[in-house]
């Protein structure tokens, strides 16, 4: 493995040299951030490659308003909250998960599969998954709401906040942030999409697209393939993933969260309100919908004073440009999303990059 | 279930009458053994060889009370063993209190002594004094246990952090997040079938075998929770030195690093109840590390870094398998499963 | 945004699996793989199975699965 890193090595430097200019690769995902400073590369690249951390971290770009709905329904005594561990520490208005979990309301879950067991076990409450995540864990939540109707599990409903990658991706190069050269795509949203899904950035906008898993490796030559596109002036698409990924994607998974889900305008944290964003249950599932369970309305929330999670989140500034960073945002004691989430790209600065 | 043969503890097994003192005869005295203990007074006489004294204390809470490798009778004794045998001491006498909770399972507790007792044999420490006490039901999770100890320091042992300078070397002796996993493995909501064992093992011999025969060792601990992570951070802290870590000499098991990637958890942060952390000269690098592999529990034991010279602050900084560099912070104290 | 680790299905019954990580066993669910069968390796996140692993590629791609063959040698016990 180590030979093919120093290749791919080799090609960066190589194309950096050759290009003559700054680099701007943004890795959508959160998983590429976190993996990118745990492996070290950061430190590898040559000083003309920046890499920008983008809007995908699903905790991070949930916006507010979810976050303090999620906390209200905490709050009732009717309810069980099941969540994945992502969601704890996320500071709400008021408080976090973590804070109200020693009533013993709230549950972590590893599986949509565990929440629906537990509505079993619990007849008196009702359950509420708190379904977040892009399109790799969005088909989780659809086998999970096809199960509750087909057993007629009436006392479980799921909150999504489930978000799409695409209409990010456009949003940003539409204007919020176009200063972007290339993007390193995400690999495990990719094996539902296929990499073909990202045929429209390279087609209108002339970005190259490569897919990529999670191991340095992987991220190196994923890195490298960009680079050699850079070089040749032409953008393509293409995928270094081959174990996993292929162009058409996951049909099945596809189709059952087409069933289920229907995307609809919704509000990004930092990114506003970006149209057909966001998966909401159709009508026909509406009994496990927790939003129209529970006449709850999808509104922004007001975000904490002089936090810049939006413009972290759209590559528009590093962590520690943000005024907070390090001094009262900090792991501990987190103002914004980016610094609490496992994926946020504060937290992953501040956890494995942070010397002064 | 008779008032004479209970299957399970009652409150009354704490109150001090006979039904404790039925419980001290007959399920924890006999397990250890000892004059000290046999005695059942108020205090333990014990005449050590020294007054250069080690004590130290520490309380288990570890769900699940079982586990692959140990049980918190075994973990209980360990651990101060082990806090003992890095202070540079050899431990000598074990306190052990017991809070039960109303119900328990005499059976089980009766396993828990038994391994807490053969745990104590196999380190060479007795159990010279106790306490039993019993909280109603939903009080304390089955059971907690606290132990105390006292261990004679070695000679020419002199650790402290304020003796650690730029060039030291860091020894760790064996595999990572063993413990920790296997707690995981095997906790509810969470737990899945695994070959993973808890590395809860008394450290002492081992120890002893060090300070008697090599000079030059400043600083010894075991990274127990927050695991490696938070013992070098504590390194840093204490001696304001910066550590340098290099990723390919740290040595964990497949298993172990498998159930951490499907977790989301970091192994750098998982608990170890077997393992030490040593900072010594360069000098004595080569035989600490001999003398460690030497001994069944430091087999797979390496150098796995050193003592650096700060650049801007004192921080842990990891060279990774790919040549890169990053940091490593303290913990935050709790690992949750993720997906993202 | 995804955390997804390549292992084998030991089990299978219907779309309800055991898969098989380097010993260690979890369950998941293949309700998203139709076509999985027993011995097959998949990515699974979340619970669940979500594509199939080319198991040359695998080795190329995991440092972890490229060791697969020696993890029955490398003991998994604990010594002493």
């Amino acid at each position: 493995m180590l030979d093919r890193i120093a290749r791919a090595q080799h090609t960066i430097d190589e194309a950096c040299r050759k290009l003559a200019q700054q680099i701007t690769i943004m890795e959508v995902c959160g998983t590429h951030t976190v993996s990118i400073f745990r492996s070290g590369i950061r430190s590898t690249l040559p000083e003309r490659l920046k890499l920008l951390s983008g809007p995908g971290c699903p905790v991070c770009v949930t916006d507010q308003g979810y976050i303090d709905t999620v906390l209200e329904l905490a709050d009732r005594d009717d309810c069980i909250i099941a969540t994945y561990g992502d969601m704890i520490r996320v500071p709400g208005s008021d408080g976090s998960l973590e804070v109200r979990a020693s009533n013993g309301n709230v549950k972590v879950v590893l599986s949509s599969e565990d929440a629906l067991q537990l509505a079993r076990e619990n007849p008196g409450k009702t359950v509420v998954f708190i379904a977040v995540g892009f399109e790799t864990t969005t088909p989780a939540s659809a086998v999970a709401v096809k199960e509750a109707a087909e057993e007629g599990i009436a006392n479980f409903c799921i909150l999504s906040g489930h978000k799409l990658v695409l209409p990010a991706m456009r949003a940003l190069l539409n204007g919020m942030n176009d200063h972007i050269d290339a993007f390193l795509c995400p690999g495990h949203v990719s094996t539902i999409i296929g990499w073909g899904a990202f045929a429209e950035i390279v087609n209108e906008y002339h970005r190259p697209c490569v897919v990529a898993g999670f191991e340095p490796v992987q991220i190196i030559e994923g890195l490298a393939e960009i680079c050699r596109q850079l070089v040749a002036g032409k953008p393509e698409l293409a995928s270094v993933y081959k174990a996993v990924v292929t162009e058409k994607g996951n049909a099945a998974a596809q189709q059952i969260v087409a069933e289920c889900f229907e995307p609809v305008d919704g509000y990004w944290r930092g990114l506003g309100k970006i149209e057909k964003s966001t998966l909401a249950l159709r009508e026909q599932y509406g009994p496990f919908d927790a939003f129209r369970r529970f006449g709850l309305e999808d509104k922004p929330g007001k975000e904490n004073r002089g936090c810049r999670c939006g413009e972290v989140l759209c590559g528009l500034i590093e962590p520690i440009q943000c005024p907070l960073f390090g001094t009262r945002c900090t792991v501990d004691k987190p103002v914004g999303p980016c610094m609490v989430s496992s994926e946020g790209t504060c937290a992953a600065w501040f956890k494995y990059g942070r010397r002064k | 279930m008779t008032a004479t043969n209970p299957e399970r503890i009652l409150l009354a097994h704490g109150g001090g009458g006979r039904l404790s003192s039925q419980l001290i005869r007959e399920h924890i005295v006999p397990k250890f053994r000892n004059e000290a203990l046999s005695e059942l007074g108020d205090s333990a006489h014990l005449r050590l060889p020294s007054s250069d004294i080690c004590f130290t204390t520490d309380s288990y809470v570890v769900k699940p009370l079982f586990f692959r490798g140990g049980d918190i009778g075994k973990l209980a004794v360990c651990g101060t063993v082990n806090d003992l045998a890095v202070s540079g001491a050899r431990p000598v006498a074990l306190s052990l209190a017991l809070i039960i909770e109303e119900g328990f399972e005499f059976e089980l507790l009766d396993r828990i002594l038994h391994s807490a007792s053969e745990a104590a044999q196999r380190n060479h420490v007795t159990v010279v004094t106790g306490d039993t006490k019993t909280v109603e039901h939903g009080s304390a999770d089955g059971l907690f246990i606290n132990t105390a100890g006292i261990g004679v320091r070695l000679p020419n042992v002199n650790l402290g952090l304020d003796t650690v300078e730029v060039g030291d070397k860091i020894l760790l002796s064996g595999t990572i997040g063993d413990h920790g996993m296997t707690i995981v493995s095997q906790r509810e909501g969470i737990g899945f079938e695994s070959p993973l064992e808890s590395d809860c093992a008394g450290l002492a011999e081992l120890t002893c075998a060090l300070f008697e025969n090599v000079p030059g060792i400043r600083f010894m601990r075991d990274p127990t929770r927050g695991g490696l992570a938070a013992t070098l951070n504590e390194i840093v802290e204490g001696s304001r030195q910066s550590v340098e870590i290099d990723e390919r000499a740290i040595r964990v098991r497949p298993a172990v690093q498998a159930a951490a990637d499907m977790l989301g958890f970091d192994v750098l942060n998982a608990a170890n109840e077997g393992k030490l952390v040593a900072v010594v000269s360069p000098d004595a690098a080569d035989q600490c590390l001999s003398v460690c592999r030497e001994h069944p529990l430091g087999r797979e034991a390496n150098i796995i870094g050193e003592i650096v010279q700060t650049r801007h602050v004192p921080l842990v900084e990891l060279k990774t398998k790919i040549g890169g560099r990053r940091i490593v912070q303290m913990p935050y104290g709790r690992e949750l499963p993720r997906i993202c | 945004m995804c955390l997804a680790v390549p292992a084998r299905i030991i089990e299978l019954e219907g779309d309800r699996a055991v898969v098989d990580a380097m010993g260690n066993r979890w369950k998941a669910k293949t309700t998203l793989l139709p076509d999985a069968r027993l011995g097959d390796v998949v990515l699974v996140h979340a619970g669940f199975a979500i594509a199939l692993v080319d198991e040359e590629e695998a080795k190329r791609t995991w440092e972890l699965f490229a060791e697969i063959e020696n993890v029955e040698k490398t003991a998994n016990r604990v010594s002493g």
